[in-house]
């Protein structure tokens, strides 16, 4: 499938992966701007969309581990409006999932993203407790996370009184059957890195 | 009127954050003879962070969802919210597409997975019965407003196959079909800022601005959304927005859903209106001109 990149089969270069798992095509891209020019949060990123792709297309670790080591990659909202303008349909998206996912892995996640990455995992361990997210209990485990004790106390209590914040989990969901969701998601991502 | 029957996805926000979103669209399903089916112990479909931080969860879970649709006999399944939707469509589309990620989701749900049910959004929902809303108007919505689409009703295309992509229209239809007046505007599908509304609200800020401004600049009187996200960082962060605005804007978000039970004469405790940050009220209409005699 990927006999034009450079790296060896022993270590594939992340181009190689990205490929193979997320079944995107970062050859493709051509460099022309275009989803940079669009993106909602290219000003807040430190290297551009359209440059991401550039580092990993030369297939160098020095270069991958620039893309890893990005604040951009967080930065990337998941809006889709590159991917949908993109003239040669590279799912950059999916690429920003996949180097996420990588630099956790890795454990090289760029720090001025801490609380971005704080967010998530309160997110999904809130899933992973209760089934269905439990929103003031993800704030509360974020706030613990983070150390944003004081962040967003003002609206709190206009939301609780506007009926907008609920002090409960909310049952409903099998929390049993989504624990085992969990669990076997790691015990499947273990197995295929075998 | 016959019932319509649609599987029913209402996601974690709709029972927390959103809950007038919930509220209005119920007394609107009810007034449109729309049976709202709600699929049995459903789960959270992992939203953003589950697509930012695991692919296999991120398909698994609303996987899972779908098959509880399927079991209980649902065809079609309606997600209101604009970001569930879109993790439901997506993960049946990488069934459909990828073998590999589908051998991996069927050993992490321990079932094979075949055909699944259809993935709706609220505004296809409500346009399959748009013929059923105009005879009921008992009251004009008479408001000029910005139908705001955001990201995740129409991208990616493939994914959604929803209206046109950098200009959909669906949602002005149905506002039209009730009395109301749409603008033409630059940010109908441009983003929010969605899941940064806690950890980078100063982006929330800056995003909402640039929509905010552009929608008062042609003269909206409103922002009408079928996302709980687009609502909540426009009326909720509405304090962060006027922060980097020269004129602040108090013109309230209303869900597609409120402005329809607004015409539709339904009381608006039950459309769920009071809970609003930004207060829903619209300035007084000048009086008609005496008729010159």
């Amino acid at each position: 499938m990927s006999s034009h990149h450079e790296s060896s089969s022993a270590h594939p270069s992340l181009a190689a992966r990205l490929e193979k798992e997320g079944e995107v095509s970062v050859a493709d891209c051509y460099q022309c701007g275009k989803c940079t020019a669009g993106c909602p949060a290219a000003e807040e990123m430190d290297v551009a969309p359209s440059q991401v792709l550039r580092l990993l297309q030369t297939e160098t670790p020095k270069h991958e581990d620039r893309a890893l080591k990005s604040l951009s990659i967080w930065m990337c909202i998941g809006c889709e409006t590159c991917v949908t303008r993109c003239p040669q349909e590279v799912d950059l998206p999916r690429a920003m999932d996949f180097l996420r996912q990588e630099a956790l892995a890795r454990n090289v996640a760029n720090q001025d993203a801490d609380d971005v990455v704080a967010f998530h995992k309160a997110f999904l361990n809130s899933v992973e407790r209760a089934g269905r997210l439990f929103e003031l209990g993800m704030v509360g485990e974020y706030k613990l996370r983070t150390g944003h004790f004081f962040k967003d106390m003002g609206i709190a209590p206009t939301m609780f009184f506007k009926g907008k914040l609920g002090l409960f989990p909310h049952g409903g969901a099998n929390k049993r059957e989504v624990a085992d969701i969990f669990a076997r998601a790691r015990a499947v991502k273990k197995e295929s890195k075998v | 009127m016959t019932d319509v029957r649609v599987g029913y996805y209402p996601g974690c926000s709709l029972q927390g954050s959103s809950r007038d979103f919930a509220e209005s669209l119920h007394a609107v399903a009810k007034a449109l003879s729309i049976d709202l089916v709600e699929i049995p112990e459903w789960n959270c479909c992992g939203a953003s962070s589950g697509h930012m931080l695991d692919h296999l969860l991120s398909v698994a879970l609303p996987v899972n969802v779908l098959l509880k649709a399927k079991k209980a006999g649902l065809p079609q399944v309606m997600a209101p919210c604009a970001a569930c939707y879109n993790r439901l469509a997506t993960a049946s589309h990488e069934i459909a597409t990828s073998p590999a990620t589908k051998a991996q989701v069927e050993s992490v749900l321990q079932t094979s997975i075949d055909k699944l049910p259809r993935v709706l959004n609220v505004i296809e929902l409500l346009a399959q019965v748009s013929e059923r809303i105009a005879p009921k108007v008992t009251k004009k919505f008479e408001q000029t407003v910005a139908c705001y689409y955001g990201c995740l009703l129409v991208r990616p295309a493939k994914v959604t196959g929803f209206d046109r992509t950098e200009d959909p229209v669906e949602m002005d239809k149905l506002v039209a079909a009730v009395g109301g007046k749409t603008i033409d505007w630059n940010f109908k599908t441009e983003c929010c800022g969605a899941s940064f509304s806690i950890s980078r609200s100063s982006v929330v800020g800056r995003l909402g601005a640039r929509i905010m401004q552009d929608a008062v600049k042609r003269q909206a009187e409103a922002i009408v959304v079928a996302c709980p996200m687009c609502h909540s960082n426009l009326d909720l962060r509405r304090g962060e927005i006027n922060q980097q605005l020269e004129h602040k804007t108090d013109i309230p978000v209303l869900f597609i859903t409120q402005v329809i039970g607004l015409a539709l004469g339904l009381p608006k405790k039950k459309l769920g209106l009071g809970r609003h940050f930004v207060p829903v009220k619209f300035p007084p209409r000048p009086l008609a001109p005496p008729a010159v005699q």
